[in-house]
């Protein structure tokens, strides 16, 4: 009797586990399914490369893509190459031991769990009203052009929240590069520099291509750091220069869906535009994913 | 080893010296410089974020004397607000300033001083009274005095803003308590099973899937709440508000448990084999070993876990600013609408005047959700290296 008590209560227990799995995944398929449903009888060619018309009631979401794209694009320049050479630092040059590595480590973390609209504040208080002040002060004498929101503030606001992706992604990678290979580059009479460009980096390409990927998918996807620092309700015109504001798809999604003048009308737009942003990010993370879940068999 | 005694060679100590390379070492030095950089940002935030709030307690010291005149013959106030004719002086007095909140544009002080003269003097009482309630008592207090931020009514934009942050505290505790409730036992079961009983295969599976949910942008979550949650829930419970503290709440546990499952099931890993060993040798079940030994073992990790989540659910803005409804409200109901600090800078700053008291008290409430979520972060940390690493490694060897 005893025992039989003992099996149930750890069938029940289990079960509990295994019924935690099942909630998660099929929440994850319950929000794909409902967006794609609802979202896919919109999605059209014509939806993705149209302006929106009517007090966007209509018409579709091609600023939105392309704001979103050269958004990114801006991001991906300024936080790739800075997140590699951070990571190249923690992994090369300093001990693991010592205090620097040690806060630049502790700073990396940090800045991976400051809250999005935090960086949207500092965005504010540091690129708009520091830099861009200084700049408009010192370039144009005290006319307005950079102290207000821009695509390139809330590019580079965006750069610093997706750093920490890339300094971790890559760093990874670049602990896979075998030891025997960097001593054996050394022995060979190359220097520390030859080292890493030849060896270490060459053999972490695929960390830094996921690191961009993921970084790309956050930074398509977040919407708090650019609420005012670039991103625009509505413009008729596509961004043409780094000082001027753009649509995110992010951003749309939620003005259209708290602000806008017709909310039930506009629900398949809404849907669609959802569903976009969606898959942009979910195909960018899948890519990640089997990216480094090859790469990591690979090197075992 | 290669010496001078050893001529034949070719080498000597000239020959083997490092050859300085200019183009490497410039290279290096920039990498040393580019490392630094994120500790600078941190650095960068931290300073920016505060100084923005800093008016608020900064023009704390022409108050007083200033105060005791207003309330002794109002007149003087409408010449003392036009000396201030500076966007910055301006920017820290609490009046009443409905015109601007109408005009976007920061660059317009001059328009607004003529404006606070006339708008004054037609109603000096009224702002004479408030004054006194307000600050009447205490004569060191900043222009937003703390006794303004503790209160319990967020009316910045009224004739007499309050600055009350306790409904938002109130509101950021609920939608954490709510979320935690419901993300946490789900996470950490979930961590269990995957750590515990999944076949290899199975870990395989779980842990991108749930990789795959972090990866939703919160504005999707955030969305899906507002559309198909809300309404769910609303036909299940029957409440009133469509949009509330609960649907905000079980929005911001998808939110939570990736992270709290992915700390949860890395420490859930690293419990020592030895000690499963022991136990299923001592006669334990697979189930028992899970929950009365890995559990247990695991249990600082789970708690830094759940101050991570705990720091995600705090700063989150985009889920509670679509999903709360965001009225500032004071209620132990779960089912009534809330607002949260993070909600509170989303929603209000796009909309306020650059350097306004109103633009600082946003900030400052920035800077202490920056403050609390570093510092949950830093004990988290704490908890999973010192405590947790030294338990593992104290007991085995």
């Amino acid at each position: 009797m005893k025992r039989m008590n003992h099996k149930i209560k750890g069938g029940i227990l289990i079960s509990l586990t295994a019924g935690s799995v099942i909630l998660i995944i099929a929440i994850i398929v319950l929000i794909l399914t409902v967006i794609v449903i609802q979202g896919k009888d919109r999605l059209t060619w014509e939806f993705l490369t149209s302006f929106p018309e009517n007090g966007m009631t209509e018409g579709g979401i091609f600023p939105a893509i392309y704001g979103t794209a050269l958004m990114v694009l801006i991001m991906t320049i300024a936080a790739v190459p800075f997140g590699t050479l951070t990571a190249i630092y923690m992994s090369e040059y300093a001990s693991e031991s010592s205090v620097i590595s040690k806060s630049i480590r502790f700073a990396v973390r940090t800045l991976a769990t400051v809250p999005s609209i935090i960086f949207g504040l500092f965005g504010l208080g540091f690129f708009i009203k520091f830099v861009g002040t200084g700049m408009d002060n010192f370039f144009l004498g005290g006319e307005l052009k950079w102290a207000q929101p821009n695509i390139l503030w809330a590019s580079l606001t965006m750069a610093l929240l997706t750093l920490p992706v890339v300094i971790v992604s890559v760093e990874e990678a670049i602990h896979t590069v075998p030891r025997e290979l960097r001593e054996a580059s050394l022995a060979l009479g190359a220097t520390r520099w030859q080292t890493i460009l030849k060896v270490v980096l060459p053999g972490s390409k695929s960390g830094i291509l996921t690191g961009t990927i993921l970084a790309i998918s956050r930074g398509a996807g977040e919407v708090a750091p650019i609420l005012f620092t670039g991103a625009a309700y509505y413009l008729a015109t596509l961004p043409t220069s780094l000082s001027d504001q753009f649509m995110s798809l992010g951003y749309h999604v939620y003005i259209m869906a708290t602000q806008s003048a017709n909310v039930d009308e506009t629900m398949p737009i809404q849907y669609a535009t959802t569903l976009v942003l969606l898959l942009l990010t979910f195909a960018l993370n899948l890519v990640a994913v089997v990216i480094r879940y090859r790469f990591r068999k690979n090197k075992k | 080893m290669v010496t001078d005694e050893t001529p034949k060679s070719g080498f000597n100590k000239e020959s083997l010296k490092k050859k300085f390379r200019f183009s490497e070492f410039i290279s290096e030095k920039i990498i040393t410089g580019v490392a630094f950089l994120s500790i600078a940002i941190i650095l960068l935030i931290f300073i920016f974020v505060f100084k923005e709030a800093l008016p608020i307690f900064h023009q704390a010291k022409p108050k007083p004397a200033k105060t005791e005149q207003v309330s002794d013959q109002p007149e003087t106030y409408g010449a003392a607000s036009e000396g201030s004719g500076t966007p910055e002086v301006y920017g820290t007095e609490t009046d009443d300033q409905p015109e601007v909140y109408g005009g976007e544009t920061p660059d317009r002080p001059e328009v607004y001083g003529a404006d606070t003269g006339t708008s004054f003097t037609a109603e000096p009482e009224v702002y004479d009274s408030a004054m006194q309630a307000r600050y009447g008592e205490s004569t060191t207090e900043a222009i937003v005095g703390i006794g303004n931020l503790l209160g319990t009514e967020w009316q910045p934009v009224s004739d007499n803003p309050r600055y009350g942050l306790i409904p938002l505290l109130v509101g950021t505790l609920k939608i954490t308590l709510i979320a935690l409730l419901i993300a946490a036992p789900i996470a950490i079961l979930a961590a269990l099973f995957s750590a515990a009983f999944a076949p290899p295969w199975l870990r395989e599976l779980i842990k991108p899937a749930v990789e795959i949910l972090a990866g939703f942008p919160s504005v999707v979550i955030g969305f899906f709440a507002l559309m198909v949650m809300a309404t769910f829930f609303q036909d299940l419970f029957g409440y009133g508000a469509r949009l509330n503290a609960f649907v905000g709440g079980v929005a911001m546990a998808l939110a939570a448990i990736p992270i709290i499952f992915t700390v949860t099931e890395d420490v859930m890993t690293a419990v020592p084999g030895s000690y499963k060993e022991a136990s299923l040798a001592l006669g334990a079940s697979r189930w028992q070993t899970a929950f009365f030994v890995t559990l247990p073992a695991a249990t600082p990790g789970i708690f830094a876990a759940i101050l991570l989540g705990i720091g995600r659910i705090f700063g989150e803005t985009m889920i509670v600013l679509m999903a709360t409804g965001n009225a500032v409200l004071i209620s132990a109901n779960p089912f009534e609408s809330v607002r949260t600090f993070a909600a509170t800078i989303g929603a209000e700053m796009a909309e306020v005047v650059f350097g306004d008291t109103h633009y600082s008290v946003l900030f400052l409430i920035g800077a202490l959700l920056f403050i609390f979520t570093f510092t949950l972060n830093a004990i988290a940390e704490f908890y999973i290296k010192n405590k947790l690493i030294k338990r593992f490694q104290g007991k085995t060897t």
